[in-house]
């Protein structure tokens, strides 16, 4: 069988290296490195705004062209995250959380070139896993059926809401708040309108785009508009700086290697997003680490570990996106929509109808992580002069990307009404001490967990024991009472200390972060 | 001036209001069909939820009652300006990129935004909104072709 992949990569080099579509699969890494790297703009958006370029190409250089744009965009999101506390892709709200630190210390040259190490390496194993693992991981996948997505899903929601900074109940209100979020609009079941308020726009969904840069775009700028005095100008990030000690090496090798197995990990199940494996990686760390209170103060552990995570969990997770046509998240989404734009029917028997697309897509994948990395050196430069621009110029500039952002995955302006609703609402949560980020999982998620959870009881007559009846699913959630069992175990611990300590010590460290925190 | 939102009453609010979205999307979630377990009807899952977010919002009020009272943190007063110039400047943004076209809209929401800053003036306001639109014609009108009239009326 690795013979076999083996000869079947080799051909897929072989695509990949074509001129025509060498030539594609740079343009997109380019633009959407480039797009990636414009605030407000991510993935999304730039996938969503070259997709009706590829209504005339060719099936395989459209496909690399896009995928190019995805990991492209990916990484230049991931700048826009450490440098300027911008998260464009969901998943980079975690890189945020320790790469702005970061630069705020002035270390943002290293944190880049952490992440640029990271994400090649992650990209790497996810490519290796994917060539040797993917007959056998459609084999499993297949063995997943909705009771067992609903669970996988559950633990997922679960693990995102209790280990966001502070309070886990608050973390649970968010995510329900979030799913309930994703209720809006036309129900897949029984086409009726839900929560739209008369709205004709709101039954096509909330939009992604709008809801992630308003959360952690607009509703950032009104926390800190006027309390936060960029720190910018002192910050360089020259090419040397972006080259990490040996310490510093030392220091995130194991975090990235740790953050590369969850993202393959998660990448094989269909369904789950790479928001949630970035934050699973982020909490391994934190909570794997001897000194877990230098979370969110600038560790290089939390870059490094999400960042591999969601590298190697973007390339691992075209295989349930090609191969059962169960998107991991919204981007994916969209790079079905084109497949199927290109007449071609995601399943099973893509692998082998359509063995140049696909091996020929595994194979860009690596060639275009190269060509990310040449890029990246000679560019950072231009990312750094981002840095140069203070705060007071800054979010004006990124209030209108943003804003034209948004209009431009769906070309309507009700888009960026919304942006200025969750911005506010983000504001308020924030205000209340509350983590906006369950919120973009729950929303994310909401609808595959509410389809899948009608599917398996439509299935079992109504039993709800049928999520502890088949033996994958009675596993996730085992995992998803441990985890609620331990919540509640520490917090009784807590508690009891506190009483104890009580009329002694009331200073009690808190984790609290800093008024422009933005979790 | 007393503070409305503090380090102790913090947990309340965010609990009530919680209990309230909630209690919210039960009430508008009972117009759909509920059905049954086992053929769920549209009304199902948004009514779960709510009472999901209600016990939760009750729990996150009962844990703050319990909880010691923590140390008063240093909070910074509401920012109203930033809130009323950075909300306008989006309304600006939908409002002239309906009527206006982008142009207007472009400077609108720049403009607007950069007066949220209290160390901007009108003029680098004004300057930086121009500078933006410039960026804006070449890169999105010109380059990316995007589908939006620079001038437009309705």
């Amino acid at each position: 069988m690795i013979g076999q992949s083996l000869t079947d990569l080799w051909y897929g080099f072989s695509v990949a290296l074509q001129p025509h579509n060498l030539m594609w699969s740079f343009f997109g890494v380019l633009i959407g490195n480039l797009i990636g790297v414009l605030p407000g703009m991510g993935a999304l958006s730039a996938i969503a705004m070259l997709l009706p370029l590829t209504y005339t190409m060719h099936a395989v250089p459209a496909i690399l062209m896009l995928a190019g744009i995805f990991y492209g965009s990916q990484y230049g999101g991931a700048i826009g995250a450490i440098l300027l506390n911008m998260p464009s892709h969901p998943p980079h709200a975690v890189t945020c959380l320790d790469g702005y630190p970061m630069t705020k210390m002035g270390k943002g040259g290293t944190a880049l070139g952490i992440t640029m190490i990271s994400s090649f390496f992650a990209a790497s194993f996810g490519i290796t896993v994917m060539v040797f693992a993917s007959p056998l991981l459609v084999e499993v996948a297949f063995k997943f059926g909705p009771t067992e997505i609903f669970s996988i899903m559950l633990l997922g929601l679960l693990a995102g809401a209790t280990m966001a900074r502070g309070s886990p109940l608050k973390g649970v209100a968010m995510t329900v708040v979030g799913l309930l979020i994703g209720v809006v609009g036309t129900d897949v079941n029984s086409g009726a309108l839900r929560f739209t308020f008369g709205l004709t726009e709101l039954s096509d969904k909330v939009e992604l785009v709008a809801l992630a840069l308003g959360l952690f775009g607009v509703a950032d700028f009104l926390r800190s508009v006027n309390r936060i005095h960029f720190v910018g100008n002192e910050a360089k990030v020259r090419l040397r700086d972006m080259r990490p000690s040996m310490a510093e090496l030392k220091q995130a090798f194991f975090p990235m290697v740790r953050g590369t197995l969850v993202g393959t990990l998660f990448g094989a199940m269909p369904g789950t997003g790479p928001t949630i494996t970035t934050f699973i990686a982020y909490a391994l760390e934190r909570r794997i680490s001897k000194t877990p209170e230098r979370f969110g103060q600038g560790a290089l552990e939390g870059v490094a570990a999400p960042e591999a995570a969601s590298h190697s969990k973007t390339q691992v997770d075209f295989i349930p996106t090609m191969s059962i046509g169960i998107p991991g998240d919204a981007v994916m989404a969209l790079i079905l929509g084109a497949l199927l734009i290109q007449g071609i029917q995601p399943g099973p028997q893509l692998i082998s109808e359509h063995a140049d697309l696909f091996w020929g897509l595994i194979a860009s994948f690596w060639v275009g992580n190269v060509l990310l990395v040449i890029l990246n050196v000679p560019l950072i430069g231009v990312w750094v002069k981002v840095l140069q621009v203070p705060y007071r110029f800054m979010f004006p500039c990124a209030l209108f990307f943003i804003a034209i952002g948004v209009y431009s995955t769906n070309n309507s302006l009700f888009e960026v009404n919304e942006v200025l609703v969750f911005g506010i609402a983000g504001a308020i949560f924030l205000a209340l001490d509350f983590p906006v980020a369950p919120i973009l999982l729950g929303y994310v998620l909401g609808p595959l967990v509410e389809e899948n959870f009608r599917r398996a009881l439509l299935l079992s007559r109504g039993d709800l024991t049928v999520f502890f009846q088949k033996p994958i699913s009675l596993g996730f959630m085992t995992v998803c009472i441990v985890l609620i069992l331990l919540q509640v175990f520490f917090a009784l611990r807590a508690s009891l200390r506190k009483r104890k300590n009580k009329g002694l010590d009331l200073v009690l460290p808190m984790a609290a972060g800093t008024p422009v925190d933005n979790e | 001036m007393r503070r409305l939102v503090t380090t102790s009453n913090r947990d309340y609010y965010g609990g009530a209001l919680m209990t309230a979205i909630g209690l919210g999307a039960i009430i508008q979630g009972r117009h759909y069909p509920i059905g049954t377990l086992s053929r769920m009807g549209p009304g199902f899952f948004p009514v779960a939820l709510g009472a999901i977010l209600t016990f939760t919002g009750l729990a996150i009020v009962v844990s703050a009652r319990f909880a010691a009272r923590q140390e008063e943190q240093k909070q910074l007063p509401a920012e109203w300006r930033g809130w009323f110039c950075i909300g306008l400047s989006i309304i600006a943004f939908v409002v002239l990129g309906k009527y206006g076209g982008l142009i207007p809209a472009t400077f609108a929401v720049v403009f607007i935004s950069a007066l949220a800053d209290r160390q901007n003036t009108i003029l680098s306001a004004a300057v930086l909104a121009l500078a933006t639109v410039a960026i804006c014609i070449v890169v999105f009108w010109w380059a990316l072709q995007m589908n939006f009239a620079l001038f437009g009326w309705g």
